[in-house]
């Protein structure tokens, strides 16, 4: 392939971008464009499918090929279009209420064959294009127009729903942290397999500051975790704190106290198959624990696509059938002679006249 | 000897008694003699209901003639009877004065209960007592066969179908060869089972030949058939190849996204089976991945099918209307089934007709195609996919459990001889606009991944011809008689209904799809009895043939047959208007049978 040189302009198309001054979406869509732009893959082999959401607007920014879907099954129409041509480089963009609510079924169903597609999740726990109802990432008590009391139901954390299926990525980054996300992103995309990237996004309009307990600058040392593959779990102003394993169970742990030295604290190994430890890091929130960010689990397994075309080819090789005459052909035929030469007639009864 | 121009055979016993088996096996050895054949597999949902009972009763229903054979027969002249269930089940589909032919081990005290027959005289119970009876001890005489080859008693009480097998086929002066040659073939790695069956099977013929006293024997000649190579197929395999067919002849991979359902799974079984010619079949989670993965695929570049049965129609309705949105290639197949609901889902019907028609949010048209018979589902699949293609349209073709799990003898068509499929391929990339259209035929060009300088966007929500979202009321009004528009120009492509029988006359019998044999049966049998009265059987619904309103204004009285309340006839009121249509309707999961066809027909002229 000869060298590509594009830019994020490149991938910017013509359609005015119409989310709310000050939605999270422009920095993820600002980090997508930048990791396409250089992946070194020509840019009509990118498809960006979604479903339904403002999240779902992507495609129609992009100057790649592009499909908005329906309501949900963004995944399985992704996976569609990824069997079909496994050359391309397929996105699919997608919200909490479109993945997580209508769209869960094909969510977890992708993951499990882990066909190669890259999926990132805007997760904003609030169903922002129909303005303001709970989603099923929302938290217990969690106030909407649907909920006026709190609702009653407890959230799915996505990367939970990404280890049931057995998933082979994830990981997770914020809106506003352009660096990390592209980082991610490029990671995602190398990855042979269903990627899946949880964005904390802000739905400036309907849940405003929903991830601030996280992201506010005053305490982002102390509560975001970024892990690394390979690099010790340490945290805080001035990387003090760290995880270690404490009776089966994670823990923090400051250095210096009691007789902790960084040789203590845990390394990260996203390519662990187990995935017990990458479960206990999704599953540390606050205030007990940072929120942790980056890629948690990249580990390699069979891809759908790639055993797809391994099959059809071994089948091809023995094959006895090459083409449709030969397979009208194959099996048991009889031929009829002696009878008439004529055409068959399809209205038989024409004969009686 | 008796001499028969056409004879039916029910053969019926427990689900687990392989009649399925023996039926076709029975089938394809008729049909390999040259006789006209028609199959009508009538098995129960559960795969396995209480042994004995009539719930669980499997049939198999072959007909074959000497002359044209058109459906699987309204009623058997020989029943093969396993179990008393089989009687209780199958007394209704009896010729008068047929013959039954049954395990009279396997009608003890107990089985006679099961099968909830109040006396020990099953046959007086079912008014068949005038009926010729041969009663054979099928079990017993298949265990003493075998008692030499050391199998359990399972393995051998599973041998005695062959026993029934090869009576049958003495009686109807079949050779043992061919079913011989596929037990070799589909055992060939446990000979022991091979020679059992084999053994099992000349014991039931040379049962027939020691018994010629109570037995009697048939001759049923070849019919006159055209010259050339043929196979049996059924409607399921013949969808699959018409499919395979359209994507050699297009140069494009098929892609299937499908879900299993009865009775639609065998397509997509039959298409798993063709890796070979490099078939992509997809077994998605559920209904709507299977259309949505194949609307993907269409998008991307594939030609792309989803196959289902009415519950599954149902379910890939608001992808279907994306799939009409954004004008992708699309073939859907519905195998319908008896509904509503889950219905009845292994039993036939026509009722889902105005679902595939209208069953969408918003206006939106899609061109509706219906096979006839089971070996011109190949050619309707085949035509699906080139007017998908070439129009960029969604296609519903409608074929039923009938013609899906029937078989009939089908000459092999030479893929030089079937039409061209020209993909609609857009080719200049600066002057590509992703609604912009043609103006004979109201087409947008194919643009797909990887086609460099194409890069464009669409989707479901309503767009302008450059693609780019648009509200404007104008412009919905427009697209949307586009849409419409577009699907009745596909005209051109489908040729005008013939009428079977005479161009003008007395009665008009219209039909769609799957009852053609069985009216074409009708009909033929009326006029030889000097009625008059002709057949128009539409394969095209939607748009319908351009001269349909010219065939119907030459009748006196149109008369419209359909297992369903009326669907048709009133797409028919709707769409051509200004004739009186009278309707023939049944819904009981069967197919029409030709006797109450004529009763019904006959009424209509003495009105």
């Amino acid at each position: 392939m000869t060298e590509l040189k594009y830019t994020v302009k490149d991938f910017k198309s013509e359609n005015e971008v119409r989310w709310c001054p000050g939605c999270g979406d422009y920095a993820i869509m600002n980090a997508v464009q930048r990791t396409m732009a250089g992946m070194g893959v020509p840019k009509e082999k990118f498809a960006v499918i979604s479903g339904i959401g403002c999240s779902s607007r992507f495609p129609y920014y992009m100057n790649t090929f592009g499909f908005h879907t329906i309501h949900g099954r963004a995944a399985a129409v992704a996976s569609g279009v990824k069997l079909a041509n496994p050359e391309l480089s397929v996105w699919v963009m997608t919200g909490d209420g479109d993945a997580m609510a209508i769209g869960g079924n094909h969510f977890i169903h992708t993951i499990r064959r882990n066909i190669d597609l890259n999926i990132v999740l805007f997760n904003n726990q609030i169903y922002g294009l129909t303005k303001g109802q709970y989603s099923p990432t929302s938290d217990r008590g969690f106030r909407s127009k649907t909920s006026p009391f709190g609702t009653i139901e407890d959230p799915f954390v996505p990367g939970q729903l990404v280890i049931g299926a057995r998933g082979t990525f994830y990981a997770r980054t914020i809106d506003g942290n352009l660096k990390l996300s592209q980082s991610i992103f490029q990671q995602a995309a190398g990855h042979k397999g269903t990627s899946v990237v949880e964005v904390l996004q802000n739905c400036v309009i309907y849940n405003n500051g929903v991830h601030q307990a996280v992201t506010d600058p005053e305490h982002r040392a102390d509560r975001q975790l970024i892990l690394e593959h390979g690099k010790p779990m340490l945290f805080g102003a001035e990387n003090e704190k760290g995880l270690i394993m404490e009776k089966g169970r994670l823990k923090v742990a400051k250095i210096g106290e009691n007789d902790i030295t960084e040789d203590d604290i845990l390394v990260h190994d996203a390519h662990d198959a187990d995935p017990y430890l990458h479960l206990s890091l999704i599953n540390m929130a606050l205030p007990d624990f940072p929120v942790a960010f980056g890629v948690i689990r990249s580990v390699a397994a069979p891809v759908y696509d790639v055993e797809m075309e391994r099959q059809i080819e071994e089948v091809q090789q023995t094959r006895k059938v090459k083409s449709m005459d030969e397979l009208l052909n194959s099996g048991n035929t009889w031929e009829i002679s002696g009878n008439g030469e004529s055409k068959s007639e399809e209205c038989p009864v024409k004969k009686l006249k | 000897m008796i001499k028969l121009e056409e004879v039916a055979i029910r053969f019926s016993g427990d689900s687990g008694d392989g009649m399925q088996l023996t039926g076709t096996l029975f089938s394809d050895a008729t049909a390999f003699l040259g006789n006209d054949i028609s199959t009508f597999p009538d098995y129960p949902s559960e795969i396995r209901a209480p042994q004995g009972t009539v719930g669980g009763v499997s049939g198999f229903q072959v007909q074959f003639g000497e002359k044209q054979i058109t459906t699987p027969g309204d009623y058997a002249h020989v029943l093969v009877a396993m179990n008393p269930a089989a009687i209780k089940a199958n007394a209704k589909f009896m010729k008068p004065g047929g013959t039954i032919i049954y395990d009279s081990d396997s009608f003890t005290e107990k089985n006679l209960k099961k099968a909830n027959f109040e006396t020990d005289d099953p046959f007086a119970e079912t008014n068949l007592e005038d009926y010729f009876k041969i009663a054979v001890p099928i079990t017993s005489l298949t265990r003493e066969g075998l008692k030499d080859f050391g199998l359990d008693n399972k393995s051998v009480v599973r041998s005695k179908n062959m026993f029934a097998l090869g009576l049958v086929c003495w009686m109807f002066n079949r050779p043992l060869d061919y079913v011989e040659e596929f037990l070799k073939n589909k055992f060939a790695k446990k000979p022991l089972v091979v020679d059992s069956n084999i053994k099992v099977l000349h014991d039931g013929y040379n049962y027939g030949l020691n018994m010629q006293h109570m037995t009697p024997s048939y001759l049923v000649y070849p019919a006159n058939i055209e010259n050339g190579t043929y196979r049996n197929v059924n409607g399921n395999h013949a969808t699959a190849w018409g499919l395979l067919a359209a994507a050699e002849k297009s140069g494009l991979e098929l892609f299937l996204g499908s879900y299993p359902i009865t009775p639609a799974t065998d397509i997509l079984s039959a298409l798993s089976e063709r890796k070979d010619l490099g078939v992509k079949t997809y077994q998605a989670e559920d209904e709507i991945a299977g259309i949505t993965s194949a609307i993907g695929a269409a998008f991307a570049g594939d030609l792309a099918v989803t196959t289902t049965s009415g519950p599954g129609l149902a379910l890939k309705s608001e992808a279907i209307g994306l799939a009409v949105m954004a004008e992708l290639p699309l073939v859907i197949v519905n195998v319908q089934r008896g509904g509503p609901s889950t219905g009845l889902p292994t039993k036939t019907e026509q009722s889902d007709l105005l679902q595939a028609l209208y069953g969408r949010n918003g206006e939106s048209p899609v061109v509706v195609l219906a096979a006839t018979t089971p070996s011109d589902c190949f050619f309707y699949a085949y035509k699906a996919a080139k007017i998908a293609l070439e129009r960029m349209v969604p296609v519903i073709l409608l074929t039923d459990g009938f013609l899906g799990n029937g078989s009939e003898p089908w000459k092999i068509p030479k893929m030089a001889e079937l039409p061209s499929i020209t993909p609609r391929l857009a080719k200049n990339p600066d002057s590509f606009q992703a609604y912009k259209r043609d103006e004979k035929y109201l087409v947008r060009d194919w643009a797909y991944p990887g086609m460099k300088g194409f890069e464009h966007r669409i989707g479901g929500l309503e767009k302008n011809e450059t693609g780019t979202v648009s509200h404007d009321p104008e412009n919905h009004q427009i697209n949307t008689e586009i849409r419409e528009e577009k699907v009745q120009r596909v005209i051109d492509l489908i040729p005008d209904l013939e009428v079977c029988g005479d161009e003008e006359g007395e009665v008009l019998v219209v039909g769609w799809g799957g009852t053609y044999g069985h009216m074409i049966s009708a009909v033929r049998e009326l006029r030889q009895e000097g009625k008059d009265v002709s057949l128009a059987q539409f394969n095209y619904i939607k748009p319908l043939p351009e001269n349909t309103k010219e065939v119907f204004s030459k009748f006196k009285k149109i008369i419209v047959c359909e297992l369903n309340l009326g669907q048709f006839a009133s797409y028919l009121r709707d769409r051509i208007p200004g004739f009186e249509y009278r309707q023939i309707n049944k819904v009981k999961g069967l197919p029409f049978t030709v006797a109450e066809l004529k009763d019904g027909i006959n009424k209509l002229l003495e009105e």
